[in-house]
């Protein structure tokens, strides 16, 4: 149960007004200003120590757009909390003025009029210029940049170049260390390789070799910044081997591991570490979790769940960052020490306004460098859409309607399944797709896409697990991404009902008839983590697709019934 | 070590049917996790004796990464001298046609009393540890180990 005391404190809705990143009930008028570089940078700083931190990039070195959620259900004792808060409600919670900067960068409706006002976010580049200012602001023996995780997967070059674009990029921003989750499906040699061979810190104290309990990456470490010793502890995603191809890294378990997550606070204590910090690929209500239950924690960087917050939750004496997603945000701590303990800490959520923010040069090249043997490619246009094409959402996302129409009727399935994933760049009416945009949203190593004979009562099941894995009320027994996604099939779902209980009125749109339990269906999809799935790989599902209709337009999908929330 | 004996997981036929392409042939459905088969095993044990919590650490993963080797570690809190030990400890799955998974006992020379075992686990169910000391208390402790089919990471 989380107490009043405990209760999240959006220390930011306040803080960040009189930081002044453009943040705060302002005018119409004045909400549809476009940010400077200099609103971007502007920050009053404190203390001796800045951390920078990015996460979840998903491999996305160029700029895009990307939509958050407008559905994001909390459930139990976070049920209508931050993160789980959309456009109006989010606004609201954070103080932000709708129609501006904020609100396109942080919330969903009104996208596409305010992607056309704002332009793209992201771009390594930008980022690059971001992260060279505060450096040169503080100077570098006071700047920590860390990485969240999931940063070696998401596009056609990371895939094609088993993450090493990535790899040199983030060696250029001199990262400092990182943790993960996609990046283990690469397998667990290409990702021992480049843990012990990159510049960086590749940090996990939650993998284990399975036969001998041994550690198979670095726990923590501890570095020295603005005269003090900084802890980084990192914590690679708990449920990798339940979410992705465990024969994949088939000798590596995970798990939250608690008790040592707190051994290793007490050692970086002892070890005279003045900040602790865990760098964390869990989830955000995980770790919201975790800070009421692990003692010593100054900051928990989270990852995982793409949420992005404008402000810190504050758990007992833990503050918790949400960075966003896609390289849209760049969040800067500034941390006063006193008496080798945290005194005070400021915070801004950096929005990377692509149009506004001066591309550092030597990025730009080295991004043209590691996409130039991929150039054609990812410029190849497949066709055009006049929907607005996004991922992300609890139940269903356009991009994954796109997904599903090109399984049924490429792969000739009654019924189509497409995973919950939270990554991928969102189009725009009138955006050209381009086989960038297509492997953005399907860039992953086991991307065969099936097709196979399941009965009705088999994907109630899946649906079960599935919705289990969300909306399960304790989040240490959450596991997943957004809803598994369908075609071709509807349904009702009561996310308050425990498992098994969850999902009713299972009907199959092509007849209009209730899906029936012993019933056989023809089902196609993509992204099983059994080993040796059999089918062509997803993209060029997609693009044979989008070629075929040459003009994408996604009709309003209301096959799934939500209650409960 | 005692496993469980079932044809195939919850987790491994869903995973199978639903998502690798192979042949759906579903296994028949377990009987629901059964609470009451594991008090009948309490029962023939200690009788109606009364179970007090704490004492006992039961360490099992809130989700099962592997149904066929799950991880069961249990640790009891006692000096372990002639005059304060735990005498035995058992370990129970709700879910198992046969609840009684696997049974320790310890001696003061044990010197602590924790012990670790691995478990198939077929489908989300309770796990249930009972330690019994010399002085004739016993403890009780119940976790819960979801067995999910997994995929959809995102």
């Amino acid at each position: 149960m989380i107490s009043r005391r405990d209760f999240l404190q959006a220390t930011a809705a306040a803080s960040a007004l009189t930081i002044g990143s453009g943040l705060g009930p302002l005018g119409r008028a004045a909400a549809q200003q476009r940010l400077t570089q200099a609103d971007i940078l502007r920050f009053d700083p404190l203390g001796t120590v800045t951390i920078l931190y990015v996460a979840d990039t998903h491999a996305q070195l160029m700029p895009l757009h990307f939509r958050e959620p407008s559905v994001n259900l909390g459930v139990g004792e976070v049920k209508g909390m931050p993160p789980h808060l959309t456009d109006a409600e989010f606004r609201s919670y954070f103080k932000i003025a709708a129609g501006s900067a904020d609100a396109f960068a942080l919330t969903a409706d009104d996208f596409i009029s305010l992607a056309k006002n704002y332009g793209r976010m992201g771009g390594m580049d930008r980022i690059a210029t971001l992260i060279g200012a505060v450096r040169a602001e503080r100077g570098d023996d006071k700047v920590l940049l860390l990485d969240g995780g999931d940063s070696w997967q998401g596009s056609w070059t990371s895939l094609q170049t088993k993450a090493q674009d990535m790899v040199d990029v983030m060696s250029s921003l001199k990262l400092d260390a990182m943790v993960g989750h996609w990046e283990f499906t690469y397998g667990a040699e290409r990702v021992k390789q480049i843990a012990d061979s990159a510049p960086f810190a590749f940090l996990a104290q939650n993998i284990r070799d399975n036969e001998w309990q041994e550690p198979v990456f670095e726990a923590r470490k501890m570095f020295e910044r603005g005269g003090a010793t900084i802890a980084v502890i990192g914590q690679a995603l708990p449920r990798t081997a339940v979410a992705n191809p465990r024969w994949m890294f088939p000798n590596w378990e995970f798990g939250i591991r608690e008790d040592d997550i707190q051994k290793q606070v007490d050692e970086a204590r002892a070890a005279g570490a003045s900040i602790v910090v865990l760098l964390s690929h869990n989830g955000f209500d995980v770790d919201r979790k975790l800070a009421g239950r692990v003692k010593g924690l100054d900051v928990i960087l989270t990852a995982h769940t793409h949420d992005a917050m404008p402000g810190l939750i504050k758990v007992g004496n833990t503050v918790l960052v949400a960075t966003g997603s896609h390289g849209k945000f760049v969040s800067r701590l500034d941390i006063e020490v006193k008496d080798k303990q945290v005194a005070d800490i400021r915070f801004k959520l950096m929005p990377v306004f692509a149009d506004a923010i001066k591309p550092d040069p030597a990025m730009t090249a080295l991004v043209e460098k590691v996409r130039a043997p991929f150039a054609k490619d990812l410029a190849r246009e497949i066709g055009k859409t006049d929907s607005l094409l996004y991922r992300r959402g609890n139940f269903n996302g356009t991009f994954d309607d796109l997904i599903c129409n090109a399984m049924m009727s490429e792969r000739d399935a009654e019924i189509v399944l497409s995973p919950g994933f939270r990554w991928g760049g969102t189009l725009i009416p009138g955006d050209a797709i381009t086989w960038e945009q297509i492997t953005n949203a399907t860039a992953i190593t086991y991307p065969n896409c099936y097709r196979n004979q399941m009965t009705g009562i088999q994907i109630k099941e899946v649906l079960e697990d599935v919705a289990d894995n969300i909306f399960h009320p304790d989040p240490y027994f959450q596991g997943g991404g957004d809803m598994v996604r369908m075609g071709g099939m509807g349904y009702a779902i009561d996310i308050s009902k425990p498992m098994g209980s969850r999902i009713s009125g299972m009907t199959h749109l092509g007849s209009g008839k209730p899906i029936e339990a012993s019933k056989t269906y023809t089902v196609s999809g993509w992204a099983s983590i059994n080993e040796n799935t059999q089918g062509p790989p997803i993209w060029d599902v997609v693009a044979a697709h989008v070629a075929k209709v040459s003009t994408v337009r996604i009709e309003p999908n209301t096959a799934v019934k939500v209650t409960g929330a | 070590m005692v496993l469980k004996s079932v044809e195939k997981t919850r987790r491994e036929t869903l995973a199978m049917a639903a998502i690798a392409g192979l042949a759906a042939i579903l296994a028949p459905r377990l009987s629901l996790a059964d609470e009451q088969a594991v008090a009948v095993e309490i029962k023939k044990l200690y009788g109606d004796k009364k179970f007090e919590s704490g004492k006992i650490k039961l360490d099992v993963p809130e989700i099962a990464e592997n149904g066929l080797v799950v991880p069961v570690n249990v640790d009891i809190e006692s000096p372990m001298t002639d005059a304060d030990y735990v005498k035995s400890v058992h370990v129970f799955a709700e879910g198992n046609p046969l609840p009684a998974v696997v049974s320790y006992r310890f001696t003061p020379a044990c010197g602590k009393a924790s012990a670790s075992t691995r478990m198939r686990l077929a489908e989300t169910q309770n796990i249930v540890c009972i330690a019994e000391m010399s002085n004739g208390k016993l403890h009780m402790a119940k976790a819960n180990v979801k067995v999910t089919i997994g995929g959809c990471g995102g």
